[in-house]
């Protein structure tokens, strides 16, 4: 038994690594959302641009010299921050503001254009396959009561809460955090109150596409690499976490994240054992989506929404 | 009235001697008459999930797996796969009139079924389900081929049977197959015109897009038409009137879905072979570029949309291949692994598509050509189109007042 034990702690850890990163994306959907009751589809490109950019600057800083290390990191990632930040930027402005009045599906399917055509113009700078991110410390296994975790994923599911606490005290604390809430509740009478609802609603998007990039860039260190593609599953997926939680929820969307990452990796580890080799982990790409399906059925709101008014 | 009838006829006879004209131009020939075949599918398609999207204002993201349901039905039900599996005695050869109406209705019975868990959900949730369960369905595709080997997994089913009628035996022995009384596959004359097997498939095809397009017309001004559109733009207003919300929207699905089984198995007998990578998330967003940019709700318009959208990709490799070498070896000051991807035919593709979703959204949501009605609802408050201002109408930007009316408010709160 204390065989299986192992293999069950194993399996949440994983999970839980996995989940961090679904977290950090679904963040990003979840604000902006509560904001202006938009899928902002694309956001799951900016994760994958926020990933490749790092690993670009990380190989042209070890061609001058530098070879890869804490600080060339995150001098990557504050670039890969940035470049994230510019593009949510103008997609905001020149594609979500100018339909924040017309009907719902204009600005999504337009939204859906924004992600085609980004994953498409990646794979033209950074090709069809997979880029390797370099080893920047060098990776430590750590023992947890038989389980083994790195040090690399140790340090992403710690980084991931100290943003999330970082987050919640802006939401919570700061000016720029009431103005976001009442933005949230009701734009015109946010207006009304002084309150510059475009800056607010740009700064959303800012924090979204920021923390974004991060999650990219833990994306790509878990799994040693980052390819073009990445973009649209982990997004996809962190969209179900997003709902699990319940969308425009700040706590849902971290708690949906985690949740999602054990179930997947929970389920990806014991199907074939469940249901006798009949499904194997290759199915587990399937259980975001049934998730996700399942919590519409049954609880719409998500786990931790508000009951919210039929809102046609 | 007359003349207008007259204009269809002239406008069905020149897509009928199309392919003899595209065949006969020696750099165009018998590739290019396969491509209007397959564009021929794409109309099907596009006019398919026009009514899901369009009549309806459900946004269906996951319409590909209907396709894939009728491909693989017919895949499964008319080649030797499923003898070579173990599964069958004989290789089954069913008769094309029972295989189409079981696509038709095995892809309506999914799409009630994918649809009645959903329709409670507002509309941009929708999108992100239908996507998922299209997925599962492509997933399950790839996967399948243990422990029972249905779909032969990510390898595809191969030598599916051409559309024929034979002696209406529903099985045969393998190696055995019956005389077909009438094959696409075989080359026919028709007054000195020689109709090869893709001509044939072709003309079959406009065949079938006459009838979905009369169908949708017929679906368009009919009462549920009407109720579709009325859900679409006031679902509380609808329901007031009486509409039966639910059974509208599934209805709507299922028609739509039909339309997607019935030209997965055209597609599966034209193609010869089926696989999984027919059928991702691309070609489903490919078919929403079709239907938006020609104009959601607007049967001329998705024609356009999907002939255009389904040819051009030919003529940007035909560019493409003709173009690289010359870039090749005149641009150095990029690096040839860029210039390679930049000029890669389908990543150009799928960045048109892409720009083609913002710029048309962005600045003509009725897209490139919308029916009247269409035109007139989201251009509410303009000047009537007199000849003159109809260029001016046309140009209005989507965020002009004109924009603020109050159904649209109530659609977006």
């Amino acid at each position: 038994m204390e065989g299986n034990f192992d293999i069950l702690l194993q399996q949440v850890l994983n999970g839980l690594v996995l989940g961090s990163i679904y977290a950090l994306v679904a963040l990003g959907y979840t604000m902006v959302y509560g904001i202006i009751g938009l899928i902002n589809f694309a956001h799951g490109e900016v994760v994958m641009v926020g990933a490749m950019v790092t690993i670009s600057v990380l190989s042209m800083l070890a061609g001058m010299g530098f070879a890869p290390g804490i600080l060339t990191l995150l001098l990557a990632i504050m670039v890969a921050a940035a470049v994230c930040m510019l593009m949510a930027q103008g997609m905001e402005k020149f594609a979500y503001r100018p339909l924040r009045k017309a009907p719902r599906l204009t600005p999504l399917i337009l939204a859906i254009g924004i992600s085609i055509a980004l994953q498409n113009l990646a794979m033209m700078i950074w090709g069809r396959g997979y880029k390797t991110f370099p080893e920047v410390v060098e990776t430590r296994p750590i023992e947890v009561f038989g389980a083994t975790v790195t040090n690399v994923q140790m340090s992403i599911m710690i980084i991931s809460v100290v943003i999330m606490l970082g987050l919640w005290l802006l939401v919570d604390k700061t000016r720029l955090g009431k103005a976001m809430r009442a933005t949230a509740q009701n734009q015109e009478v946010a207006g009304l109150m002084g309150i510059n609802i475009n800056r607010v609603i740009s700064a959303t998007f800012l924090i979204g596409a920021g923390l974004g990039a991060i999650a990219g860039v833990m994306r790509a260190v878990n799994y040693g690499q980052a390819d073009a593609y990445m973009g649209l599953l982990l997004g996809l997926k962190a969209f179900s976490a997003a709902v699990l939680g319940g969308i425009g929820n700040l706590f849902g969307a971290m708690a949906g994240g985690l949740l999602l990452g054990l179930i997947e990796s929970l389920a990806a580890g014991y199907t074939g054992h469940l249901t006798g080799g009949f499904l194997g982990a290759n199915y587990q790409d399937i259980f975001a989506f049934a998730v996700l399906i399942l919590v519409l059925l049954f609880r719409p709101n998500g786990l931790m929404g508000e009951r919210q008014a039929d809102r046609a | 009235m007359k003349n207008q009838t007259a204009q269809y006829l002239l406008l069905i006879l020149a897509f009928v001697a199309l392919p003899f004209v595209v065949d006969s131009i020696p750099f165009l020939g018998p590739t290019w008459v396969r491509i209007l075949g397959f564009a021929m599918l794409y109309v099907l398609l596009a006019l398919g999930l026009n009514i899901v999207i369009g009549y309806a204002g459900l946004l269906d993201m996951g319409y590909i797996g209907f396709y894939a349901i009728g491909a693989y039905l017919y895949a499964l039900l008319a080649s030797p796969h499923l003898n070579m599996a173990g599964l069958v005695d004989g290789v089954l050869n069913w008769p094309l009139w029972v295989i189409i109406p079981l696509a038709a209705i095995a892809a309506a019975i999914c799409g009630v079924l994918i649809g009645a868990p959903v329709l409670k959900l507002r509309g941009d949730y929708l999108a992100i389900v239908t996507l998922g369960f299209g997925e599962i369905i492509r997933i399950f595709m790839n996967n399948l081929d243990q422990p029972v080997n249905i779909t032969n997994g990510p390898q595809g089913i191969s030598n599916i049977a051409p559309l024929h009628i034979d002696g209406g035996a529903w099985s045969h022995a393998a190696g055995q197959a019956p005389e077909a009384l009438l094959s696409l596959q075989t080359s026919w004359s028709l007054f000195g015109l020689k109709v090869t097997p893709v001509i044939s498939y072709y003309l079959f095809f406009l065949v079938v897009v006459i009838f979905a397009i009369v169908l949708s017309k017929r679906l368009e001004v009919s009462r549920i038409g009407r109720a579709w559109m009325a859900l679409r733009e006031d679902e509380v207003a609808a329901e007031a009137m009486g509409l039966n919300k639910r059974n509208l929207k599934l209805l709507a699905f299922a028609m739509g879905a039909t339309f997607g089984g019935v030209s997965g198995v055209l597609f599966s007998s034209y193609q010869g072979f089926v696989s999984p990578e027919s059928f991702t998330l691309m070609e489903s967003i490919m078919v929403l570029a079709m239907v938006v940019l020609g104009g959601m709700g607007s049967i001329r318009g998705v024609v356009l949309g999907a002939l255009i959208l389904s040819v051009m990709p030919e003529v940007f490799r035909d560019l493409v291949n003709w173009i690289q070498p010359f870039v090749m070896d005149n641009v150095t000051f990029v690096s040839r692994e860029v210039l390679r991807n930049v000029l890669d035919a389908s990543t150009l593709r799928m960045l048109v598509f892409g720009l083609a979703l913002i710029l048309v959204m962005r600045y003509r949501p009725e897209g490139l050509w919308p029916s009247n009605r269409r035109r007139a609802e989201l251009h509410d408050g303009d000047p009537e189109p007199t000849p003159a201002a109809t260029a001016l109408s046309t140009t209005v930007p989507a965020s002009t007042p004109a924009f603020d009316h109050p159904a649209q408010q109530a659609d977006k709160v």
